[in-house]
């Protein structure tokens, strides 16, 4: 298991690696527009232009550009997203403040969302496998059916116009200034951006979940635990749901890294400034620094997930050992 | 005759399908005595596992049409309600399967299952039943069983995983043990040694069992008595002598000519295939269900069903033939060849 770490994190290194410099040629071959003489204005002299290109290193050999963005990637205190230059061409806020002031508002939302769905989803997964073909079973496949296809942002006004707008049960969308992410999670400020989230996922869960455990109890080792006089729930919950589950974990492992850079969508309509409202502002103002924080960001919450479900599985599933 | 142990009366267990009514099994009687081994016979399809299945609870009126009556020990288990079938499975009744690799629970220590088993039927801690499960799987012949226990089912090997399924079988002493092709995943050197540890834990336990094989040489040694089944009913039933000695049913001389011998001497012959394909069980052949494949078939086959007709004591068929003929052909095409 020891070495096996040992690879597995030197690979992600790797992809971490690849990843920074996908991004970065990106940025090279395809200029929006000047990051320099954006930064300077519009009634502008070309000495200033000269002095914020040079002030942002980009009149220097494109491997040096480079090495100093890789530099500032790796994961060591006064390293890490060095402020002299991981800050934003657009505003000059460093990328690290962002982030970090950022990541409770995603964090909040994913973390919570991720409840949600896994708290809705398994249940009803399991009661259709196990009342196939009832009522229950076509409600929830219907449920399900709605909630792949409703697209988030459609939903996310939905939702806000009846149960803010029109029923007032819920409050609205945003986080005052001035209040902490904690507090907005404890005056109900994010039930409704994790409703609009979990439901997709949600509803994705649900059908997994259903043919995971249609699948799994119609295994011969279920018909063992049958035939030894179990009753049939303990023969649904311990046999059948144990290995239907399993594979739901490396789902779950994703989808959370997934979101934890950032579910733009939901976080733009709510109006939470999260990891994915940056990125997305970035990009669009060619923000080089806060692009690569936030890729690299994202990039490495997927990498660490994957490795994780890995290592998770070898608990899981007794069969499954690195070496 | 004392009270059988297993009475199954007039058994049927249809199947509603897209394609029709699939007649798995129809109507068959047969019992077993406490402490005898049967062995039930058949290609796949014939209905075998399926009424064996039911006996044991895990074919329900949910999947299937079942009518008939399964007396077992004195109640007819198709009446009983499934909370009381359950205090029946796995302690009287118990099962064990074709396929061990895919039979236990991948998942968990082969000791926890075997002392699940148990403690689901008797009240007994599980330090209690992990002691026991390792007794059982010490009787069944699995070295270091105390190491063995903890271990999961992809670390024992096919035959091992079969004994644990026979311990666990075997863990709450039953009085019938159903042996669902028990050897058929197995390794041809495995396969004897399974069959004699179930037949010396059956003297042990004092417990009657069934073994369902599609191959007549592996209950040869084994079996007291032994019924063939085909397209969903029984074809002949006799005694083990009356089966290899004096069969009465052109099905059960195919099953004996396809027994390969190594003892004949300088002789190259093929084994003999019976011909065809095994009927559809939806819409079964008119007459005898047998008469397409059968090469001693005339006009009467193909229109009326033969009855199951005892020739003396238990030995039956169910063949037009006429007792002189049976014999005569058994004698000149089977019997040289097996």
């Amino acid at each position: 298991m020891g070495r096996y770490l040992i690879r597995r994190s030197l690979f992600m290194i790797l992809v971490l690696f690849v990843v920074s410099l996908i991004t970065f040629i990106i940025f090279v071959k395809l200029p929006a527009s000047d990051p320099a003489r954006r930064a300077v204005g519009r009634a502008t002299s070309p000495e200033n232009v000269e002095a914020a290109r040079i002030a942002f290193g980009l009149d220097k050999p494109l491997y040096i550009q480079y090495g100093r963005f890789a530099k500032g990637l790796i994961p060591w205190p006064g390293l890490f997203l060095d402020e002299d230059v991981y800050y934003s061409y657009a505003n000059f806020v460093p990328v690290k403040e962002e982030i970090f002031g950022r990541l409770p508002v995603t964090l909040a939302l994913a973390v919570g969302a991720a409840v949600c769905w896994l708290m809705v989803g398994i249940p009803i997964g399991i009661i259709s496998a196990v009342r196939r073909r009832s009522i229950w079973d076509r409600g929830s496949m219907v449920f399900a059916l709605i909630g792949v296809s409703a697209p988030v942002f459609w939903l996310a006004y939905l939702f806000l116009y009846i149960f803010w707008f029109r029923l007032g049960w819920a409050p609205p969308s945003g986080i005052p200034i001035g209040m902490s992410v904690l507090e907005a999670v404890l005056t109900g400020r994010f039930i409704l951006p994790w409703a609009v989230l979990s439901l997709t996922f949600a509803a994705f869960y649900a059908r997994m979940v259903r043919g995971n455990l249609i699948e799994t109890m119609g295994e011969d080792y279920i018909r063992t635990a049958r035939a030894k006089g179990l009753s049939e729930k303990r023969v649904i919950y311990k046999h059948g749901l144990r290995a239907a589950l399993t594979p739901v974990v490396t789902m779950f492992g994703l989808d959370l890294a997934g979101l934890l850079g950032g579910a733009f969508i939901t976080e733009t309509v709510f109006n939470l400034p999260g990891i994915g409202q940056y990125a997305v502002n970035a990009i669009f103002n060619n923000d080089f620094p806060s692009v690569m924080g936030v890729t690299i960001f994202g990039a490495f919450f997927i990498a660490l997930a994957n490795l994780l479900v890995d290592v998770a599985y070898a608990f899981l599933d007794p069969r499954v050992r690195y070496t | 005759m004392p009270e059988p142990l297993l009475e199954v009366k007039d058994l049927s267990v249809h199947f509603p399908t897209d394609d029709g009514l699939v007649k798995a099994v129809d109507g068959i009687s047969f019992s077993v005595q406490p402490g005898e081994t049967l062995g039930v016979v058949g290609e796949s399809g014939s209905g075998k596992s399926v009424s064996f299945l039911t006996v044991m609870g895990l074919i329900t009126r949910k999947q299937a049409q079942i009518e008939g009556e399964i007396i077992f020990q004195g109640q007819d288990l198709l009446m009983l309600p499934s909370d009381e079938m359950r205090t029946v499975q796995g302690a009287k009744l118990s099962m064990i399967f074709q396929d061990p690799m895919t039979s236990l629970h991948p998942y968990y220590k082969v000791g926890v299952q075997i002392g699940e088993a148990i403690r689901v039927h008797q009240k007994v801690s599980k330090q209690e039943a992990r002691e026991q499960a390792i007794e059982m799987l010490r009787r069944v012949g699995i070295p270091r069983p105390d190491e063995r226990a903890d271990q999961y089912p992809h670390e024992f090997s096919g035959g091992m995983r079969q004994r644990a399924m026979i311990a666990m079988a075997l863990s709450l002493n039953p009085d019938l043990l159903i042996a669902d092709e028990p050897t058929t995943a197995l390794d041809v050197t495995v396969q004897a040694q399974i069959l004699d540890l179930i037949d010396r834990l059956r003297e042990e336990f004092n417990a009657a069992v069934v073994i369902i094989t599609h191959d007549l040489g592996v209950v040869a040694e084994h079996c007291d008595h032994i019924q063939v089944m085909y397209a969903g009913k029984i074809v002949e039933a006799g005694d083990r002598r009356d089966i290899y000695y004096n069969s009465h049913h052109p099905y059960t001389w195919g099953l004996l000519s396809s027994i390969p011998r190594m003892d004949e001497t300088g002789d190259k012959e093929r084994l003999v295939p019976i011909r065809g394909l095994p009927p559809s069980l939806i819409f079964p052949p008119p007459g005898c269900a047998f008469h397409p494949r059968c090469p001693h078939a005339f006009d009467k086959c193909s229109t009326d069903i033969p009855d199951l007709l005892p020739s003396d004591g238990h030995h039956a068929s169910r063949c037009h033939l006429t007792l002189a003929d049976k014999e005569r052909i058994f004698k000149e095409e089977v019997l040289v060849r097996s």
